[in-house]
Order: C-alpha cells, then sequence, then structure tokens
C-alpha cells in the first residue's frame, strides 16, 4: 500500500517534487435501491509530478470509479483527495467544472470527438470554457496537435479520420489547457495493437516532456509501457508496483511487422 | 464563455440539421406573421371607423323616435310617432348648444330609370342636411328650401344608386320613378363608402325634400329622425343634455318613466365603434397568438429531442471544463437563436401577407410598429419559456451518466 509515508516508490530523484495526486482513505458507496453498493473501501495513494502510472483491474474492482473521483467527475463519499494541493472533495459543482478545466485532461475510450466538428474545433473546445481569447484558444489548439503529430490535419472532421488519429486528436484536446494531469480511460480499447502502441509511444513522449499521466487499463501489455502499476480488486488497491522491464513504444513500432491489407 | 462563442456554437448546431431547424422556426414564423397580419387588419379597420366618424363630424348628434310598449310589447326603436317637426323647431328656438338642426323621414322602395331598377332607402330631409352632415356632391347639388315648401318632385342620388342605375349616363336632369311618381335628379353625393361604425352602405340611399316623402310616399306626418350639430365639439354633451331636456318636457314624460326618443351623440358612437374595432384586434390577436404557442411547444419539442441526442456531447462538455451554467446557456441561446430567426421571418411575412390583404381584398390594413417589436419580443419569449426546461435537463444531466450514454 503506497502513502506519503513510503516515499521514494517512483523514480529517484522525484522525491522532493510535489504531489499531483493524494487520496486518503476514500470510500465510495452508491445507494441501489436497498442495497448499498461499497465501490471503494479505503484507497490512499499518491502520484507525483512525472509520474506514468497503470491502473489495472477487472470491471467491478473500482478502477473506474476512482478514475471518476481523480477526473473530479465524482466526489469521494468519505476520505480527502488532494489534486495539485486542493481539497476537491471539498469543492461545489462549479468548482469542480473549473479544476476539470484546468488540471485535468480527459482521453476516453470510445475518443468522444464532438462529430461534425473539425479536428481543430474540438482541440479547440476546453479553451472556450477557460477564459482566455479566441485567438490564443486558436493557436494553442494548432500547437497541440502540432504536438501530437496531426498538424496538417486541422479541418479534418472526425470521420476523415482513422481511430488512431482520432484519438490523437483527444489527446490533443485533452493537453490544450496545459493540465496537471492527464487521465486516459481505456485509450486503446477501440484501437488495433499496431495503432495501440503509437498511442503509448504519444503518451510516453509526453510523460517524457514531464507530464503526469494516469492510465486505466484491462490490457495487462499495455500497462507495461508505464512506470508503476496499481492493482485494484474489490475496492483496493492489491499491487502497487513498478514496472521491471518497461518497453519504449518507439522501439517496439520499429521492430512491429507493418500488416499489409 | 462569451456570448460570440456561444452564439457561434448555438449556430452550428442549427446549421448541422438544418431541415429539422426550418420546421421548428416554421411554427414560429407562421405564429409571428399570423400576429402581425390579424393585428394590422384590426388596426386597419379600427382606423378607417376612426376616420369615417371623424369625418362625419364629431360634433353631430343624432335624435331617433324612440321606443314604446304597447299592451306589453315592447316595439323598436322608431316605432313612436310623438317626435314631431315642431320638435325640430323647438330644438332650434331653445338650446343654445345647437347651430343647426334636419328633419328626416324614411322609407324604402324600388327605384327605375330605363330597363334598370334598384331596391333603396329613401331618405326625406331639408337641405341643411348635407351640410350637417358635410357631405359633398360629385355632381349637382341639393335641392332647395323652395322644392321642400312646394314638395317638389326632386331628388339627390348617392353614388352605389347611381352606378346601379345609370352606368355610363349622366344621371343629372334625367327622371326616375319611386313607387311610380317621377322624380328629378338634381344631384349626385359623393362616396363616403361603408360605415365602419354601422357596417352598411351610406351610398345606397337617395335623398328626396322632406315633405315629398312625407305627402307623396309614406303618409306620415312624424319624424324618424332630426340630425342636429352642436355648435363646437365640446359642446355637443352640452346639446344632448338640453335636448333630452327638452324632449321629455314637449313629449310630457314624467320622472321616471322612459324616453320615447333617443339622443346619440356621434362623439359616443365614435368610442362605441373604436372599441368594437378594439376588441376585433385583440380577437383576432389572440387567435393568432395561439399558433405562436403551438410554435413554442414545437421548439421545446425538438429541444427535448436535441438533449437526450447529444447527452454525450453533453458530457463531454461538462468532463473538460463546462459549468451546468455553460451548458444551461447553450441549450437556452440555441432555442432563443431559433426562434428569434423565426421571429425575423415572421415578420417579414406577416408584413408580406399585410401587403397582400390589401391589394387584394382591398382591406384597410395598418401596420404597426408596435405591434411588430411585441412579436419579436413575444417570439425571442417564447425561446426562453419553452427552452428553459429543456436547457435544465441538460444541464442538470451527471456527466458520468453521460458519457457513458449510448
Amino acid at each position: 500500500m503506497v502513502t506519503a509515508s513510503r516515499p521514494d516508490l517512483s523514480d529517484s530523484g522525484q522525491t522532493q517534487l510535489k504531489a499531483v495526486i493524494r487520496t486518503e482513505d476514500v470510500h465510495k458507496y452508491y445507494e441501489l435501491g436497498e442495497t448499498r453498493v461499497h465501490a471503494l473501501r479505503g484507497v490512499s495513494v499518491e502520484i507525483k509530478t512525472g509520474e506514468f502510472v497503470a491502473i489495472m483491474g477487472a470491471s467491478g474492482s473500482g478502477k473506474s470509479t476512482f478514475m471518476n473521483i481523480l477526473g473530479c467527475l465524482d466526489k469521494p463519499s468519505s476520505g480527502e483527495y488532494l489534486l495539485d494541493g486542493i481539497n476537491v472533495s471539498k469543492l461545489s459543482k462549479n468548482e469542480l467544472a473549473h479544476i476539470r478545466n484546468q488540471k485535468i485532461g480527459f482521453v476516453f475510450q470510445g475518443f468522444n470527438l464532438l462529430s461534425r466538428t473539425t479536428a481543430l474545433e474540438n482541440v479547440e473546445l476546453p479553451t472556450l470554457y477557460a477564459h482566455i481569447t479566441r485567438a490564443e484558444g486558436q493557436k494553442r489548439a494548432r500547437e497541440a496537435l502540432q504536438l501530437v503529430g496531426l498538424g496538417d490535419r486541422t479541418l479534418h472532421f472526425p470521420s476523415q479520420l482513422s481511430g488512431g488519429q482520432q484519438q490523437r486528436v483527444a489527446i490533443a484536446r485533452a493537453l490544450v489547457n496545459q493540465p496537471s494531469l492527464l487521465l486516459a480511460d481505456e485509450p486503446t480499447g477501440n484501437l488495433d495493437s499496431r495503432t495501440s502502441i503509437e498511442i503509448m509511444d504519444v503518451l510516453q513522449k509526453l510523460n517524457e516532456k514531464g507530464l503526469t499521466i494516469v492510465l486505466v487499463t484491462h490490457e495487462p501489455d499495455i500497462s507495461t509501457f508505464a512506470k508503476r502499476t496499481i492493482q485494484f480488486r474489490d475496492g483496493k488497491i492489491r499491487h502497487d508496483e513498478l514496472v521491471a522491464e518497461r518497453p519504449v513504444a518507439a522501439e517496439v513500432l520499429r521492430q512491429m511487422p507493418v500488416l499489409e491489407d | 464563455m462569451n456570448l460570440a462563442a456561444i452564439l457561434r456554437i448555438a449556430m452550428r448546431a442549427l446549421a448541422r440539421n438544418k431541415l429539422r431547424s426550418a420546421l421548428t422556426m416554421l411554427g414560429i414564423i407562421i405564429g409571428v406573421g399570423a400576429v402581425i397580419a390579424m393585428v394590422s387588419v384590426g388596426q386597419g379597420a379600427q382606423q378607417q371607423a376612426q376616420d369615417q366618424i371623424a369625418a362625419m363630424g364629431s360634433n353631430i348628434l343624432f335624435v331617433g323616435s324612440g321606443t314604446v310598449t304597447r299592451g306589453g310589447m315592447r316595439m323598436g326603436w322608431g316605432a313612436t310617432k310623438t317626435l314631431v317637426y315642431d320638435d325640430m323647431s323647438a330644438i332650434l328656438r331653445e338650446s343654445p348648444a345647437v347651430k343647426a338642426a334636419a328633419p328626416g323621414s324614411q322609407s324604402s322602395a324600388q327605384v327605375v330609370f330605363g330597363n334598370d331598377n334598384w331596391a333603396t332607402q329613401i331618405n326625406g330631409t331639408e337641405p341643411q342636411y348635407f351640410e350637417i352632415r358635410n357631405w359633398p356632391f360629385q355632381e349637382g347639388g341639393p335641392f332647395s328650401q323652395n322644392d321642400v315648401e312646394m314638395a317638389a318632385n326632386v331628388a339627390v342620388i348617392g353614388e352605389t344608386v347611381r352606378k346601379n342605375l345609370f352606368g355610363a349616363t349622366d344621371p343629372i336632369g334625367e327622371t326616375i320613378r319611386i313607387n311610380n311618381l317621377p322624380f328629378k335628379v338634381v344631384g349626385v353625393l359623393a362616396s363616403k363608402g361603408t360605415s365602419a361604425a354601422m357596417g352598411q352602405d351610406q351610398d345606397d340611399v337617395i335623398v328626396v325634400p322632406l315633405t315629398t316623402l312625407q305627402k307623396k310616399i309614406t303618409g306620415q306626418d312624424w319624424l324618424r329622425w332630426i340630425m342636429v350639430s352642436a355648435v363646437s365639439r365640446d359642446a355637443s354633451y352640452a346639446a344632448q343634455q338640453q335636448i333630452t331636456g327638452l324632449l321629455r318636457d314637449r313629449h310630457r314624460i314624467r320622472a321616471g318613466q322612459d324616453d320615447d326618443f333617443m339622443v346619440r351623440n356621434l362623439a359616443d358612437m365614435a368610442e362605441l365603434a373604436d372599441q368594437q374595432a378594439r376588441l376585433f384586434t385583440i380577437l383576432l390577436a389572440s387567435i393568432a397568438s395561439i399558433s405562436l404557442l403551438v410554435g413554442g411547444i414545437g421548439i421545446m419539442n425538438i429541444m427535448l429531442v436535441s438533449v437526450t441526442e447529444r447527452t454525450r456531447e453533453i458530457g463531454i462538455r461538462m468532463a473538460i471544463g463546462a459549468t451546468e451554467a455553460d451548458v444551461q446557456q447553450q441549450f437556452l441561446i440555441e432555442s432563443i437563436v431559433l426562434s428569434l430567426i423565426g421571429g425575423v421571418i415572421g415578420i417579414i411575412v406577416g408584413l408580406g401577407s399585410s401587403y397582400m390583404i390589401t391589394h387584394t381584398l382591398g382591406w384597410p390594413v395598418l401596420v404597426s410598429t408596435t405591434a411588430i417589436f411585441t412579436a419579436a419580443l413575444f417570439s425571442a419569449a417564447v425561446g426562453i419559456f419553452f427552452g428553459f426546461y429543456p436547457a435544465r435537463k441538460a444541464a442538470r444531466l451527471d456527466p458520468i451518466e453521460a458519457l457513458r450514454y449510448e
């Protein structure tokens, strides 16, 4: 079990870095009719700046609930959650929306892009809810698209892009407000294995630039691209360990045979 | 989020479903168009009523013979025989507020000229009648006081009678037959058109000397009416009081008994006609408003469908930082834009149909800016009112559920 009292679990040399995420004894209950579902049973974890954490677990293990709480879409029933030092369990709905806008970038399994809306406009979307000018928002959106290698596809609609390209647009959208944390929920779930590794390559490169990433996945080989894996079972953390032999996605891609149709 | 961004998003969302947006707007277009066209028709009628009464002169009073009850049976207006020529002389002599008066009786008859005949109303009066009513001649002139004294067979005809009997022939000097008596036409009255107050064609009339009508056509020596003009508009109420008092006195009506005559002030009638026309306007506008209401319900329906369809979009927007207020604003602005564009097109349609009504049906139409502004405001209000619930529903969605929505 990881707590604040066990430092230096992540990369050496990052001990002095502050925690992006700190949860303390987080519980979550749902009332379903007469029964009470206990989805999280005391989760305490600390994730520091620059970490790349994969959250694993079967369905019903509580990982999705934990993900929703980390993403400020849901609040813990008890316990505390500090994001960038802010106790978000105490915030109002509007304040949570602001936190999501400023501090968190979401990447979903189904891409969740707005259809009939260009890549640029999709990426620009979070800036509309931030207090910046339209010109500044568009400039940032262009930069974010360039960062994920889609600088030449700004005016394409999602329907004109491949699955991998759509997911890269979604990553660009998650990055546009320069968040403290990128939350990726099964980002490779809808992609073939080569495209999956391409997406992991994008995430690894972003992580190298210092971005903190939390990745939820149920595929063990995808989780190995992260630096650290956390296993959930029955609403609790079962394993929390560093990845021993971490493959570099770019290398894997180079060795992979290109499939011909 | 600033207003320009919200408007841009709203326009794009509406453009995405062009046919649906257009059909939804159609409800508002028809509603606003109908309100403007109907109010224009109503106000046109109101204006016409006012114009006609102003043309008649608001200092005019109409004294009519009244109702009586005989053996428990109440007779209609004009049933009494108590209004006589001497009453008029007394009014002229004793009411200081009265400037002039003309006696009148009436009948209806079949009038013949050559091969044409026409049923019309025959009024018997004296020459000052035309001055009191301020009724000019398009041809010829009135008969003289001498004609009245001689009970001469002369007639002044209205425009409708001229059209039906003479067509292209010049009527002056021609002889028409009323009840088989020959009458020489001395004048044709200018057209006054249909009276909005009374709803009758004022030009469908023949005017002859009172004595001629009484002695040769009806055989009655009492009067049906006396047309009185007061010295001024302000004096018309005083004149009404004086005439009422005088006639009650002359007809020996005791206190508590009903008048056997009636005195109508045209200022009152103008007010009545105005009230009726206003009621007419309100009635038309309320009927038209119902279609605006139905249009509003159409907007609400489509917005509810749109919120359900775009549940996932709402989830995405919330996940990336849209607040409840942002989402609510977005959908509210969408429905307001929908109804405002519909309102603007509706105004154009309403103006167009008002123009068509004037030109094809010949009805007087008065397009008022008030009606246009009211319709525009109303359509915006419809957008807010009927857009509020769907927008609220969108804003209340749980982002987690919304993101999972298929």
